[in-house]
This record gives structure tokens, sequence and C-alpha cells, in this order.
């Protein structure tokens, strides 16, 4: 008689890890900050880096205070995930410590308070970038112009960015003052509310095809990366689907009704953090929607309260409020949206 | 013809050629055979033979008990060494009662007379399904005689097996396709279905044109080869059915609800032998394969094989060897050891390396990634139903539907996290069930109570009533006094007076 150890079926491996599955989303995530460093220059590598150091010594020390082993967590890339989530939605030449404050957010607050790994009922990076942006608004604003502009003056390279970041100088000519209020959204939210049309806004240098000069290239290797997601499944094709999806068909009737007052619809798409949003962020999955129908609520809520913010709000881009604001309902809208199971309402 | 698509499912390496090179291959007879009495689905039958009696082969040594049962015959001559209650293989920690025989040569065979299967009474023909002791062979077990009491539009013979590794209908097929047919008509005619579809997978191409052979050579224009593709769990009943009609069975409801019925190719095979040539079901073709067998291949096993001499018969294990399973990889049951034997619903014996089976990973907090529920074939959130599982809200599960769960395994494969998934679905079925089970009992327990109560109230209350009444009757202690004085007046006459 030879004997064997059991065990309860199935009896093969699973197929993917957590890690795998973060890893291929930081993966993705390569084009859109290449292109993103290409344009605004090397502050974006800095501020990665920087968070990613803070979100991992952050997780370390709530992973020991908490008494968990340390190894699978630390390495299950999810806190750099959400770092360089949170790097993306900062400017690029933001002071260090806004990536430690908004990495204690994410990793300490929105992360461990609530259980750690898969328990976050919030978007860790999103919590991080919303406190960053309540409490200092200003480090918020001052966004580089996209490379070449203004005319002749070079994007600050590796040594200048790292000297601003951790010492606050600009190098001549740049001052902080010039990076105030550069983005397109922030452009046209100002010359909007001064009178200006649209055809006039766009006049400015900093607008390109579609959305502003730069941000849509950026947007567009974003995508690039997120239809990789798509094709691989590790995303579900709903959400992005349904957030560009709504802010198209939401905006489309109002630029055809007056284009001078109301953005062509692909200039919200590849404006600010849309594309980054639909791919990245609101497809993550802790703190989305996990029903089919759910995710398409979960994208549709997430696309409304962007463009409302946008049109309403007190500040130039919506992505983070909206996507925390849609984590609150998600749980609710599961519970509503739960598919039919198999067989279920065929009469017997 | 147009086909549908089932929810999920995933595709897996199908290993199949590893067993299928050699046709199918006869399995010497062992010197013991250990035959169960609970080799189907429902009630165990009852042995009716006793240690010393001398058996022939296709003898009924067990019978049927109840409703959903199945007679089990000796697969072979020999003389019983003992009835005695074994552990089942299926079932860890459950036993039943083993018929043990040491074959032998004689007494000679025993068979049933052979039926016209092509003009015989329905009625008469699966009664004789029945005595044959034929149970489901994909996997359930479930006594085919059983299914064949209602009338049905669509029989569906299910060739498609979805399991990676499990080649024994398609072993089946590519040799006696012919049969599989013959037997397939047959059902159709006891049930009164009008149409079979005889579903294949398309990986199959051996055992595909084996059948479509067998169903040229018949000129039936009722019975149709479907290639259907390889997706697992394709083989799952409810996923046959919605994959060839597009039809879904009720939750909670039966094939028959939508008047269909389902039996595997081999069961089919096995119900026309029975009839046509009056053999009793008792052997079984059986896949042995996998890295930890030397010689995989397909062989027909009488019923009551130990599994160590099947082992035996396809080289022995090799190096490899590292787990033993009890049918496919995703839903067969890990033996502890090889000294069970093979039953009715025993499909493969499946001899896994270590490195296929590697220790899962350890195990990580869910992130709702959602894979489970976009695999599940019975369209479940399992991610959702372990909450409740684990939170001990049973009911909840059940609402949330922990009995559509098949089991099939496909949650587990796909989920990040490596949360087993189906094992706690199962335990949870197990406790609803135990727990019905003891609701029951308590219930029944209180109404005996309240009854005895009941009982013991009536009965104090009738003794009080009859001490009342004598009360009565004999009105009081002055009667008795009276008595006492009559005896005193009345000198007693066998005395002499007093002087």
């Amino acid at each position: 008689m030879k004997t064997f150890a059991t065990a309860s079926a199935p009896h093969l491996p699973g197929k993917r890890s957590v890690r795998g599955v973060m890893g291929l989303v930081l993966a993705a995530l390569v084009p859109g900050v290449l292109a993103h460093a290409w344009f605004f220059g090397p502050g974006i590598a800095i501020q990665i880096a920087l968070a990613t150091a803070f979100a991992l010594g952050f997780e370390a020390a709530m992973l020991r205070l908490r008494g968990k082993a340390l190894r699978p967590f630390l390495t299950d890339l999810s806190a750099p995930l959400a770092a360089v989530l949170f790097a993306l939605s900062i400017p690029p030449l933001a002071p260090w410590w806004v990536s430690a404050i908004g990495m204690a957010s994410a990793i300490v607050l929105a992360k461990h308070l609530y259980g750690g790994l898969g328990h976050n009922l919030f978007n860790p990076a999103m919590v991080g970038v919303a406190v960053v942006l309540l409490c200092f608004p200003r480090e918020f604003t001052q966004w580089l112009p996209p490379a070449g502009l203004p005319d002749g003056v070079a994007v600050p390279g590796l040594a200048a960015s790292l000297r601003a970041i951790f010492t606050g100088e600009l190098p001549a000519p740049w001052r902080w003052d010039m990076l105030a209020q550069a983005t397109p959204l922030d452009t046209v939210r100002t010359l909007g509310h001064a009178g200006a049309t649209l055809a006039e806004i766009r006049d400015n240098p900093l607008f390109g095809d579609f959305g502003g000069r730069g941000w849509e290239w950026v947007a567009n290797f974003f995508a690039l990366g997120g239809v990789f997601l798509l094709w691989k499944k590790l995303i579900p094709w709903q959400v992005p689907v349904a957030v560009l999806g709504t802010v198209v068909l939401l905006t489309l009737p109002f630029w055809l009704y007056d284009p001078d007052l109301h953005p062509f619809p692909l200039q919200h798409v590849f404006s600010g953090a849309l594309v980054l949003g639909a791919f990245f962020i609101a497809t993550d999955p802790v703190s989305g929607c996990t029903t089919p129908r759910g995710r398409l609520l979960f994208g549709v809520g997430v696309a409304v309260l962007t463009l409302a913010i946008r049109r309403w709000g007190a500040f130039p881009d919506g992505v983070a409020f909206a996507v925390l604001l849609m984590n609150c309902l998600a749980p609710w809208l599961d519970l509503h949206t739960r598919p039919r199971i198999l067989g279920e309402g065929k009469a017997p | 013809m147009l086909l549908h698509r089932f929810h999920g499912g995933l595709r897996l390496a199908g290993h199949k050629a590893e067993s299928s090179g050699a046709g199918l291959q006869p399995c010497a007879m062992p010197a013991v055979l250990h035959v169960s009495m609970l080799q189907h689905a429902g009630t165990p039958a009852r042995a009716c033979v006793a240690a010393g009696d001398l058996v022939a082969a296709g003898q009924r040594i067990g019978v049927a008990q109840g409703e959903v049962s199945a007679d089990v015959h000796s697969p072979s001559a020999g003389r019983v060494l003992a009835v005695e209650p074994r552990a089942l293989a299926r079932f860890p920690g459950l036993d039943a009662v083993h018929v043990v025989i040491e074959t032998g040569a004689a007494p000679a065979a025993q068979a049933l007379p052979a039926l016209d299967w092509q003009a015989g009474d329905p009625a008469a023909l699966r009664e004789r399904i029945r005595a044959a002791g034929v149970v489901g062979l994909g996997g359930a077990g479930f006594p085919t005689e059983g299914k064949l009491s209602v009338a049905r539009e669509l029989l569906v013979l299910n060739g498609a097996e979805c399991e990676p590794w499990i080649a024994c209908d398609d072993a089946l097929l590519r040799e006696h396709a012919d049969e599989v047919v013959r037997g397939g008509r047959l059902l159709a005619r006891v049930v009164g279905a009008g149409r079979v579809l005889l579903a294949i997978e398309d990986t199959m191409p051996e055992a595909l044109a084996a059948a479509r052979a067998a169903v040229a050579a018949v000129g039936d224009d009722d019975i149709a080869v479907v290639e259907v593709p390889t997706i697992y769990p394709e083989g799952g009943e409810r996923q046959l059915i919605q994959v060839l009609t597009g039809r879904e069975v009720p939750r909670g409801g039966l094939p028959r609800d939508i008047g269909v019925i389902v039996q595997n190719v081999a069961t089919a095979r096995a119900a026309w032998r029975a009839v046509a040539l009056g053999e009793p079901l008792a052997s079984r073709v059986v896949t042995v394969t996998g890295r930890g067998v030397a010689r995989p291949g397909n062989f027909v096993v009488p019923i009551g094989t130990p599994v160590s001499h099947l082992v035996e018969q396809a080289g022995g294990y090799t190096d490899a060897a590292a787990r033993l399973l009890l049918g496919g990889p995703m839903m067969g049951q890990a033996l502890a050891h090889d000294e069970f034997p093979i039953g009715k619903q025993d499909n493969c014996v499946l001899v896994l390396s270590a490195d296929e089976c590697a220790d899962r990973e350890p195990e990580m907090p869910c992130i709702r990634c959602g894979d489970c529920a976009s695999a599940c074939p019975a369209q479940l959130l399992p991610q959702q139903l372990l909450w409740h599982v684990r939170a001990g809200n049973l009911e909840r599960a059940q609402d949330q539907g922990v009995f559509d769960c098949i089991e099939c395994g496909c949650c587990d494969l796909v989920c990040p996290s490596h949360i087993p998934l189906t094992q706690p679905f199962r335990q949870a079925k197990l406790a609803i069930r135990t727990r019905a089970v003891e609701t029951q009992r308590a219930l029944a327990a209180r109404e005996r109570h309240d009854a005895r109560g009941q009982r013991l109230q009536r009965e104090s209350a009738e003794r009080a009533e009859r001490d009342e009444a004598r009360k009565a009757s004999t009105a009081g202690a002055d009667a008795v006094a009276a008595a006492l004085e009559r005896a005193r007046a009345t000198p007693p006459r066998d005395t002499d007076p007093p002087p």
C-alpha cells in the first residue's frame, strides 16, 4: 500500500498572483510615465521614487505595528502602485513633503486603518491626493508647462528638479509664479469665467489637438497601457468604457449646442487625469464595484461627478473626488446589482 | 447547428493524448475485489451474499434499497471472503458495506435474457436497465432508471469530457461509438425523446469521426453528432444543455423541467449492453494517467478492483508520483492510499507530480478583482459568497446561491490571492444540510416531547378521575365502618357459640 498526502480539489496551481496583477498594472503605466517625463521633465521620476519609498516605509511600519507578516505584503506591489498613481497626480516639482503627507494618508489612513490590503473602502492613492489637495492647494497648482513652453526655456533637468523638490529653489529663468495656473483645465476655467470663448482660449499655446499640449500625448500612452490591461483581462472593460463613454455622451450635446461655451468632448477626455483615471484609478478592484453592472454604474458615476466638479467645483480636476465619492457608493451598488444566477427566474 | 455559450469557464491544457495512445486495454482480474454497496447517489444497496458463498460473474450481490439506489453485481466468479464495512474513497470518514470476493474460475457466468431493444416495451426495457444496476458513469452515479421515468423531448449524450487528463469517454467512443449510438436510441425510446444529440468536444477528433460514422451507419435523422468547443466545465449537465439549446435549467430544478435528459456516453452503452446482451454493469473504462504513472492508458476495469492493482496495470508509479486522485485535477478526490476500490462512478485515476499540484502560494486577502465571478459557470459571485460563509451567515450564503455552485473549481484556479473557494462552499453546503437534518430532528424531538407531556398530563388526569370515581362509588369511610359492623355482628358459623 502506497500512501499519499491529500488536499481538497481543485488540484491545479492558481493562474495568477496579486503580485503578478499589480506588477502588470505597473508595467502598463510605464509608457504614460515615460511620456510624462518627455513633456514635463524628470520630476515625475523623482516623485515616483519618493512616493514609493514613503509608501513602502509606511507599509512596513504599519505591518509591524499590526503584527502582520512583512514579506508577502511588502512584495505584493500594491503600495508601489498606489505611490505611482499618487505621484502621477501631483505636480512634478511638488516639494518632497507632499509625497510624505500623501503617502501617510494613503497607506496609514486609507489602507491599514481599514484593515490593510483588500479591506480599504477608499482608493488609497486618491485619499492621498485629496488630503494634499485640500490641505495644500497652493502646492497643487504649480504645474510645469509642457516642454517648449515658454519658448526657448528648457524643462528643468534632473539635478534642477531634485533641488526644486528638496529645497524649493527653481533654476533660472523659472519662477514659482510662472508655474501657477498653467494647466489647460485651469486655463479653460479661468478664461471661461472671464468670458472668453473656447476658440479664443484654445489659441493659447498650452493647447494641442484635443486637450492640453503634452497632456494629450501622456493620456494617449496611458490609454495604450489601459488597452494592454484590457487585453490581458486585468481590468474590467466596464469601467473605462463607462467613464469615457459617459464623458463623451454627456458633453457632446452641449458642444453641439454651443461650441463656443462648451468644450469638444475629446477635450474633456484628454484633459486632466481622466484617461489615467478611467483605466488605472477607477478600476481599482478593492475600492470599486465587483459586479458587472455595478462597474458600469461606478464608471458612469465617476464620469458624471468629474464633469460636475470640473464645471461647478472649486477644483480644476475632479477625478480624485469623483472616485472617492463613488467608493462610498460601491458596496451599495454591488448589493443591488448581483448578477442573475444561472437558471434564476426560469419557471421550474 | 447553432451553439450557445455558457458563462465563464476556463480553457485548460487537455493532457488527453498521454493516455489515449494505446486504445482500450484490458485490466487483469485482481486476486481480490472489494465491491462497495454504495457506488451511486442515494441509499446503499443491501448485500445479499454472505461470507463463504460462491458467486458467479454477473450475479447480483447487492439489492437496491428504496427509490434512489442501484443493484450491484459481481464482476467475477469467486468466493465471498467477507461482507464488511470499509472506508469510502469519495467520502472520507464514511463507511459502506463492501463484499470482498476472492476471484476464481467457477461457477459459470450468469446473464440476463437478451431483450429486443428496438421493439421491446419501454417499461420492460427500463426495468432491465434497473436490474442491470446501471448508474450514471460520468461521475455523479445517479441511478439511470430513476431518470428514465419522466418523458422528455431531447436526449443529450454527454461525450464532452471536459476535465483535463480524463479520456475514458474518448477511448470508449473511438472503439464503441456504435454501441453508444444504439444506447442513445434505446434511451430515447424509453423516454420518448424525439431527438438525440451526441455532444463531443472539438479536441476529440477521432471520437468525433467514429461517432459520425456510427450515426451515418444507422441512418437515423433523429440523432446528430455535435462538435462543441472545449471549455471546462462544459461536461456539466446544465452547461452542456445551455450550449446545445441556449436554455437554462431552472434554479433549484432539474433538466426534466425543460424536457431534457442528459446521459453520459458510457451510461448509454451500458444500458444498451444490459438490454441487448443481458449484461449487468460490472466493469467500466477508467483512465489511469499523469506523470506519476509509468504507462498511462485507458483500461476496462472490473468494479471493485483496488487502485493499486490498476496502477500496476499501467506500469506502476514513477518517482514523480506525489498526489493520487480519483477523478480529474479539478474535481477529483485526493486519496490517502491506493487500496480503495474502483466504483461505477470512478472515471479516472490520476497521479500528479509535485510540481503540477505545487503547494499553493500563501493565501492573500481578497482584492475583489471579480475574476472568480467572471469564471463562474453558475453566474455566482464566489467572493461575496465566501464573505457570508466565513461570517457563518449560512442563510445569506444559501440565498446568494451556494447550492447553485457545481464545485467545478474554476474560481479557485483564477483567484490571484489563492483563496480556497470551492472547499468552503462544499463545507457550507454540508453544514446547511446537517443543520437542516438537525432542525428536523429537533422538531421531531420537540413534537415527541410535547406529545409525551400531553400523554402524561392525560394519564395523570385520567388517574385522578378514576380515583375520584372510585371514591365516589365507595362513598367514603362510613361504608367501610358499616361493613365492619356487619362483620362483627354476624357470629362465625363454624365455631361454637361462646359459653
